[in-house]
């Protein structure tokens, strides 16, 4: 299920040469963010809980898993190299997986860490909030990659709908109509923080046997999904 | 090129005698020469009804129409409240319309600026633009233009139907035209600084998707970290750091211009707009912004795929 070559070749689409470090702009952002605040404001647990959850969760992660989730697979079929890639005996499940596998470690490297990272300067892991985001992040990043990456296959325009969900329907609709924010995966993996930091710093709108079993049945469902798109996959010109 | 190709008799003749060339009858063109001012005009039109998905698939067509109608559904929405409920003013002034409405500006912005430019890069169909009587700085300013063009027809169309609808609520006619042309002068600046910013990041990522998500990156994403800053600023009541932390975003730049200049009352937290002073250097940032986005696209294309 996993080809070393796909991933090899997929690690390069993503993050060769000057992407990565348009990915890391993000997360740098991020830091700079939590040393300003530091420096501002001092060590606090709300303040640390509404930047991880305002800036880190609720923006950033959705950003990175946009671009590595639709950038694993969406320039490839653009481009029409593809082609290349699936005439080769390799399963087309196989080939999704595999991107999934790397477009999940590409999202978490880019946004636990540096969440983690910013929850330690914001305030030393207090009450859990670091650790607590950080695991939000991580369990975020692979529903998020299964979800942009069966945009990518499915849609030209992955990048701009993988956008509009991530800001018009979880921050938008999600502040305004409280039933958006039950189908949202940053709702979800809030539900999981819910249970790893102390307090009610981090709160969540869904129960926890809810948001796992949303975020396996999207996460299984997209990547299942994807894979019978690429099995029947036509090749079109630039509009 | 009419000449006849060598045969390959060797036996015969010397070849100088066999080779001449031929009148086929090709015609040089004696029409008009359009020229350089009609290839930019031309340019500029196709790319502003691209910008709207015209004159392209019918698929294209649906986001910036989605986005337009969008952007403007609210504003009929106040406007029937305002005629409903008899109510002395708008429910949202003409200058906080658009920073409300930021998130659908910006993604139009993201989709729509690498449409323009990214493409013609991406398929190196550039040079081909140059051997055209046009110069470098003339596809810069018919893009320019086009977007910006696009985006203040996005901006200021929801403008134009609260003012209309304003009128007939038949609210104080001197003072909607006021607030209205504040609201104008307001989205012009915008239009201009977002399609610059916009564009500037679409030519240097060509390749499809990392353009839109780089535009929403410094759009959006500059926005929520400016405002989060200037919220803890606000609770450390440090409000002298507000406006000067305003700047690094173009929707805090904007808001700062207009609350300073334009009447608005500023979205800042605690409504802290920039004072008089601050105002200017707003304004200065925003100008610089927007030239400093002309020369970096002007020098971009000064070597494009050539």
């Amino acid at each position: 299920m996993y080809d070393p070559t796909v991933a090899r070749l997929t690690y390069r689409a993503l993050l060769g040469r000057r992407r990565a470090l348009i990915l890391g702009a993000l997360p740098l952002l991020l830091l700079v963010i939590a040393v300003a605040v530091r420096v501002l404001a001092g060590a606090d647990d709300q303040t640390t809980a509404d930047v991880l959850g305002g800036f880190a969760l609720a923006t950033m992660v959705p950003i990175i898993g946009v671009i590595a989730g639709t950038g694993a697979i969406g320039p490839e079929i653009d481009d029409g190299s593809v082609v290349y890639l699936l005439s080769k005996p390799i399963k087309r499940p196989t080939i999704i997986f595999t991107k999934l596998i790397v477009a999940i470690a590409v999202t978490m490297v880019f946004s636990a860490v540096p969440t983690l990272l910013a929850g330690l300067i914001l305030n030393g892991n207090g009450q859990q909030v670091a650790v607590a985001y950080t695991i939000a992040a991580l369990v975020a990043s692979i529903a998020y990659a299964a979800l942009f990456l069966l945009l990518g296959t499915v849609s030209r325009h992955a990048v701009v709908f993988g956008l509009v969900y991530a800001l018009v329907w979880e921050a938008l609709f999600g502040s305004l109509v409280p039933g958006a924010r039950t189908l949202s995966v940053q709702q979800w993996s809030l539900a999981v923080a819910e249970k790893v930091a102390d307090g009610n710093l981090v709160t969540s709108d869904v129960g926890l046997p809810t948001a796992t079993v949303l975020l396996v049945a999207v996460t299984v469902l997209a990547t299942w999904y994807a894979g019978q798109k690429l099995r029947s996959l036509t090749l079109a010109g630039e509009e | 090129m009419a000449v006849e190709q060598p045969t390959r008799t060797q036996d015969a003749t010397p070849p100088g005698d066999q080779t001449r060339i031929h009148d086929i009858g090709y015609r040089s063109y004696d029409g008009p020469r359009l020229g350089r001012a009609y290839a930019r005009r031309s340019l500029y039109s196709q790319s502003l009804r691209g910008a709207y998905g015209l004159g392209r698939s019918a698929k294209s067509k649906v986001l910036p129409m989605l986005l337009f109608v969008v952007m403007c559904l609210p504003a009929g929405i106040m406007v029937a409240v305002t005629v409903a409920t008899k109510a002395g003013e708008l429910p949202l002034g003409y200058t906080r319309y658009a920073i409300v409405m930021q998130a659908v500006i910006s993604l139009y912005v993201a989709s729509q600026a690498p449409q323009s430019v990214s493409r013609d890069l991406r398929f190196k169909t550039v040079p081909l633009y140059f051997s055209r009587p046009i110069e470098t700085s003339d596809y810069v300013r018919a893009k320019f233009a086009a977007l910006a063009s696009a985006l203040f027809l996005l901006t200021a169309a929801p403008l134009l139907v609260l003012y209309v609808g304003a009128l007939l609520a038949e609210l104080d006619f001197a003072d909607q035209t006021k607030g209205f042309a504040q609201g104008v002068v307001s989205v012009a600046l915008l239009s201009l600084l977002f399609a610059g910013l916009g564009l500037v990041i679409a030519a240097v990522t060509p390749r499809r998707g990392f353009g839109i998500a780089a535009v929403i990156a410094v759009l959006t994403i500059s926005y929520g970290a400016v405002s989060t800053l200037q919220a803890i600023a606000y609770v450390q009541d440090s409000t002298s750091a507000i406006a000067w932390i305003g700047l690094f975003s173009p929707v805090t730049l904007i808001d700062g211009v207009q609350s300073a200049f334009l009447g608005a009352s500023s979205a800042f937290p605690g409504g802290v707009g920039p004072s008089t002073a601050e105002g200017v250097v707003y304004l200065l940032v925003t100008l610089g912004l927007i030239a400093g986005a002309y020369g970096l696209l002007n020098r971009r294309y000064q070597k494009a795929g050539l």
